[in-house]
């Protein structure tokens, strides 16, 4: 479903060039449940951006669904990121002066779908999260546990074959990080696949597979 | 999607007050300068009253004669010989007036001078333009056959020379440079600003000093042509320069080395232009100063605006990177804070209409200009929303293109 080849990243300024991933393969099949860990600064989100298309890798090839998206338009990676992703941050990245409900709708802005089309899809992942009750608060109003239910619930409201978790649980208390966590196992179950960033040695051994970086490269 | 875009604009409208107070500021100060403006261009070209009928009226105003070279000459309202003889006969026209540019006249009441404009007419005059007879009636063809000493004055004049406490002045004398004339009908006044209808005091063109008789090409006189119809109007024109066609070479010559004449039946505005901007050049030099200030009266508050706008999206890198990663793709972020922009100068607009009508007002009673009428109607109005719009997009192109090129994962980091 998702296939990395000898993806490198480079960061260049004009005296530094830091060399953030290197020589990266990686092949995440339909349905899987893969996790990412490695130490601070070791690339896990970097390559989460690179698999996500939310950054460009300075080199090698992405294949998602087979096609490589190199040469997409940035309308059509658009579209594939509207269509087949949904992203699930660590620092939630609700946008504060919308409600709950406006800010689960956002991905259904940029499709076809009528008013009423959209909120209706929102209550029901809303509902999915347990947060049904929350539709017209503001993130403001929210515990951190919520905000991430909130922000499961825009990440799922398109139905996305696949979900890229960047360290979904790393502002939570643990309680709060389980309950996130098996929201997201519910998911996997349910045919989503899932890449997860994690810190969190015994959340990921919860997942199908690990991937472990060091300094940019994988080392397992 | 457009709810949701102006709820967002609404929120940071709210979040910070004070940068909120200096845009708006701004941009209503500018709106509200250009809608002052708007008012008064329609107020001088506009049809207002009398002149209501200027949507479908032709001015012949000037009357110019060259030599081949057009190194020499000289240029004047026509004679009213010239006038009857080749306006008035238009067959297409609905109806043609003729009238005298406003001269000077005084008049004494209790031993004070009082200061005229007067200006004499034909009985169409009364036809063409729109005025509101407060009292009497227009004269008429026999009164000018008759050579009738009568006259139609002014409201004004009418309180300054009768001090008439609401009673009737028709049928009253006035006397003007020693004659004694009968007030048949008093009007509602015209505008200085409309120099063709404006005037205190309005004479049959057969009262005394009128020098209707006056022979050549040029005098005096001015005639407005009445279509029936706007869509009527090239064809009055053509007819018209067929008619100017006609004068002989020894009419247009007069004594002088004139050998060329141009006399033009025009729509107001055009006339205007062509008093100051002859020749296609002068025309095209007038339209680039005319959008160079445009340009700099918007422009300059646009591109500080521009500023405000980048520092304000700025803020907002995050939302970006989530709208992306999300499946926005650039064109939808650049209409989104297009939109926004556009919602706060309609914001900006509203209170620029708002202080626009109360400036209008002010103006309009203060007295600067007599009649004065400035209004915000239904082209006012429209212009004053393009103008918004226009002002919105110049302000917000650009801050919405910057920001629309973020990377993602960059804005994602702000």
């Amino acid at each position: 479903m998702i296939k990395l080849q000898n993806v490198e990243k480079v960061y260049r300024t004009s005296s530094i060039e830091t060399l953030a991933l290197n020589n990266i393969n990686l092949n995440v099949k339909k349905g899987e449940f893969v996790s990412i860990m490695g130490p601070s600064g070791c690339g896990k989100s970097t390559l989460l951006n690179i698999i996500g298309l939310l950054d460009a890798p300075s080199k090698g090839q992405i294949e998602i669904d087979g096609s490589p998206v190199e040469r997409f338009t940035d309308k059509h990676l658009a579209e594939l990121r509207n269509r087949k992703l949904g992203f699930i941050f660590q620092s939630f990245h609700l946008i504060n002066d919308l409600s709950v409900i406006d800010n689960v709708e956002i991905p259904l802005l940029y499709r076809n779908s009528s008013g009423r089309e959209r909120r209706e899809l929102a209550q029901e992942a809303l509902e999915k999260v347990g947060l049904s009750n929350r539709m017209k608060h503001f993130p403001k109003q929210l515990s951190g546990g919520q905000k991430q239910r909130v922000a499961i619930a825009r990440a799922i409201v398109g139905k996305p074959e696949i979900i890229l978790a960047d360290e979904p649980t790393g502002n939570l208390d643990s309680a709060m990080g389980n309950e996130i966590l098996s929201i997201l196992q519910k998911l996997n179950e349910d045919g989503t696949t899932i890449v997860m960033v994690t810190h969190d040695e015994a959340m990921a051994k919860k997942t199908h597979r690990l991937v472990r970086l060091f300094d940019g490269t994988q080392v397992q | 999607m457009l709810s949701n875009y102006i709820k967002i604009a609404w929120k940071v409208l709210l979040r910070h007050p004070f940068y909120t107070f200096i845009t708006l500021f701004g941009i209503t100060l500018t709106l509200a300068v250009l809608m002052i403006v708007t008012s008064f261009l329609d107020h001088l070209f506009g049809p207002h009253y009398p002149e209501n009928k200027r949507g479908r009226s032709l001015y012949v105003a000037t009357v110019m004669r060259t030599d081949s070279a057009n190194m020499t000459m000289s240029t004047g309202p026509a004679s009213f010989g010239l006038l009857t003889k080749h306006a008035k006969s238009l067959k297409s026209a609905e109806r043609v007036a003729i009238m005298s540019n406003f001269s000077f006249s005084n008049t004494y009441v209790n031993g004070k001078r009082i200061k005229l404009n007067t200006k004499y007419t034909d009985a169409d005059f009364w036809y063409v333009t729109g005025f509101e007879f407060l009292e009497g009636k227009p004269y008429d063809d026999t009164n000018i056959r008759n050579s009738d000493h009568v006259v139609v004055i002014t409201d004004a004049l009418r309180d300054q020379y009768f001090e008439n406490n609401g009673k009737s002045v028709v049928g009253k004398e006035i006397e003007i440079e020693n004659i004694n004339y009968r007030v048949i009908g008093v009007v509602k006044g015209s505008p200085p600003t409309r120099v063709y209808t404006y005037s205190d005091v309005y004479f049959p063109y057969t009262a005394p000093k009128s020098n209707y008789e006056s022979k050549g090409l040029q005098g005096r006189y001015v005639a407005i042509v009445l279509a029936k119809d706007a869509s009527d109007i090239p064809s009055i024109q053509s007819e018209f320069d067929s008619n100017i066609s006609k004068i002989t070479l020894p009419e247009i010559k007069d004594g002088g080395n004139y050998n060329v004449l141009k006399v033009k039946a025009e729509p107001y505005f055009d006339h205007f232009l062509n008093t100051f901007a002859r020749s296609d050049a002068d025309k095209v030099a007038f339209y680039s100063i005319a959008a160079l200030v445009l340009l700099m009266v918007m422009g300059l508050p646009a591109v500080n605006l521009v500023n405000v706008n980048v520092s304000r999206i700025l803020e907002r890198a995050s939302e970006i990177g989530v709208r992306k990663a999300f499946g926005a793709p650039s064109k939808a972020l650049l209409w989104q804070f297009i939109i926004e922009n556009i919602f706060i100068t309609f914001i900006g607009g509203t209170f620029a209409l708002i202080i626009a009508y109360l400036a209008i007002r002010f103006i309009n009673s203060s007295g600067w200009i007599a009649y004065a009428d400035l209004t915000i109607n239904f082209p006012v109005f429209v212009i004053s929303i393009i103008v918004c719009l226009v002002f919105g997009l110049l302000s917000g192109v650009l801050p919405a293109f910057r920001m629309s090129r973020l990377k993602i994962a960059e804005a994602l980091k702000a």
